[in-house]
């Protein structure tokens, strides 16, 4: 099959490549949410732990 | 054995009794329905036609909005009285004073809901075979209603967010029986038998009664604790 | 005897720093799987005869419903455990797995919707299984808005473990709702007993890409797992260790 021919789908290729796309940026936007606040909390924790160690 | 039925219904004569000194209060979720059914036909034209078949859906429809509306307060009062703790201490199973108090809950709105849904389906000449098969749905359907709804009311009794979070909660709960109550009105306008749905709904019923307090009895003692 | 090496994974300490190690595996099988399962679906799975190249759309459209059944189960399961145990790590799965099921869900509502239009020549009808599957993401949205209603974390994780199991009761009915109402979604593919109806060719990509989902669901729930312990015990030594070591 050629690359036209691959994008084309028998004429699906709006439906397909669309939903390969939302699926694609669905996983994508929940991996890096997920790694963002992984490292917000890691930053505020050490931060809070930061400030408690000063105080003292 | 005595002592639980003894049990039960002093909750269940508290309840009717302090409702119906309030009677403003019981009427409320059934102008509630009158008002929302007389708002149908402004939002869809005096099209008799159309009206006519989408009568039943309307009707339950209104009957789900009024049994969540007045679900709320079921267990809002105690909860902020203090009633609540009284309940769990009291040494009697709380699940047992919980099917009282939903009872006593479906004896005063679901009831004379039923009878106003009847009344209104007869008003807007739904067929005979609709109006029987309403009325089983009806039956078996709004113990459910209350049932399932007392555990999202006892989940959310007091939060800030309240109102809006156990619509949230409990209408996709009551999904189902909407469903199949309507499968049932539309079958029986259609001539076919409303076995199946029946005996669904009578599933689903029974289901309710038997875990249904349990699970709202839980959720009491959760927010309690 | 192994049920006890397997105890100590209830603690959150070992719990961190198992899904530490876990991770990057999950996550490489993931990438690999997708890969495979991708080419499989989209370039070796000859075109289906009736369908043509739309039935393409498959290949994420079942993994993603399949997911978002198991998803809500195991979300059920944790939170049982996490009531009648009092685990606190079943509670901090319960609560990762909830965003997870929901796009899981409203993947497989909008791919199924995409693959609709063409097919069936609109973009919703109220199906059964459709009706079911929305009734399902609006389970998950009500745990997720339950969860963040409670300030007491405790309280969360124990009402919303009520909520989700109360709520398994749509599960039954919308796997077996494709059997009970004939409608306009197919029957079953795959199912446990019966050969499949479908080409091996076309099967084996769908079992790739349904195996990629689920690699794929246990790496990111592993990474907000980890990011919910740390919050949940962000007053214990070991996470100051850890946060100091880190530094």
């Amino acid at each position: 099959m050629s690359l036209q021919d691959f994008l084309h789908m028998g004429g699906y290729g709006l439906y397909v490549w669309t939903s390969y796309g939302l699926c694609a940026i669905v996983l994508i936007l929940n991996v890096i949410q997920s790694l963002s606040r992984q490292r917000k909390i890691m930053r505020e924790l050490t931060n809070k732990l930061r400030q408690l160690e000063s105080k003292k | 054995m005595h002592t639980y039925w003894k049990a039960f219904s002093v909750i269940f004569s508290r309840d009717v009794t302090l409702a119906s000194r309030c009677r403003a209060e019981l009427a409320n979720p059934l102008i509630f329905f009158i008002v929302v059914i007389a708002l149908f036909p402004f939002a869809f034209g005096s099209d008799t036609e159309l009206l006519r078949r989408i009568t039943a859906g309307m009707i339950w429809i209104t009957a789900l909005l009024a049994s969540t509306l007045s679900l709320e307060g079921i267990f809002r009062s105690d909860y902020d009285d203090g009633s609540t703790e009284q309940m769990v201490l009291s040494g009697y199973p709380l699940t047992l004073l919980v099917a009282a108090k939903v009872s006593a809950h479906w004896c005063l709105t679901g009831l004379p809901l039923m009878v106003i849904a009847m009344l209104t389906g007869i008003v807007l000449s739904l067929p005979t075979d609709a109006l029987q098969a309403l009325f089983l749905t009806l039956l078996f359907g709004t113990p459910v209603l209350s049932l399932i709804g007392a555990i999202a009311v006892a989940l959310t009794v007091g939060l800030r967010s309240g109102g809006m979070l156990l619509s949230l909660l409990i209408l996709p709960l009551y999904m189902p029986v909407l469903i199949f109550s309507m499968v049932a009105v539309e079958n029986a306008l259609a001539g076919l038998p409303i076995d199946a749905e029946l005996y669904f709904l009578a599933g689903m019923l029974v289901l309710s009664i038997t875990l249904g307090p349990i699970a709202t009895a839980s959720s009491l003692r959760i927010r309690l604790s | 005897m192994i049920f006890q090496r397997f105890y100590r994974f209830a603690s959150p300490q070992h719990f961190y720093h198992l899904a530490v190690l876990l991770t990057p595996w999950f996550a490489w099988a993931t990438i690999i799987l997708m890969i495979v399962g991708l080419y499989g679906g989209l370039v070796f799975a000859p075109a289906d005869y009736q369908q043509g190249e739309s039935f393409r759309i498959i290949y994420i459209h079942v993994p993603s419903a399949w997911m978002s059944l198991f998803v809500y189960v195991l979300m059920a399961v944790f939170g049982g455990i996490g009531l009648i145990w009092h685990v606190k790590i079943a509670d901090v799965l319960a609560k990762s797995c909830a965003p997870l099921g929901a796009s899981f869900t409203l993947l497989a509502l909008v791919t199924g919707s995409i693959w609709g239009k063409p097919m069936w020549g609109t973009w919703w009808v109220w199906d059964a299984r459709l009706t079911s599957e929305l009734i399902l993401l609006f389970l998950y949205l009500g745990y997720m808005a339950l969860q963040s209603a409670f300030d007491d974390r405790r309280v969360a994780a124990r009402a919303s473990a009520i909520l989700a199991l109360v709520g398994m009761v749509n599960i039954p009915i919308i796997h077996y709702s494709v059997e009970w109402w004939s409608t306009l979604h197919q029957g079953p593919t795959v199912s446990k007993f019966d050969a499949p109806s479908i080409h091996i060719n076309m099967l084996i990509p769908l079992l790739i890409m349904a195996l990629a989902f689920k690699t794929y669901f246990a790496s990111v729930l592993l990474i907000r797992a980890r990011s919910e312990i740390l919050e949940y015990e962000c007053n214990s030594n070991w996470v100051r260790e850890l946060l100091t070591k880190t530094d």
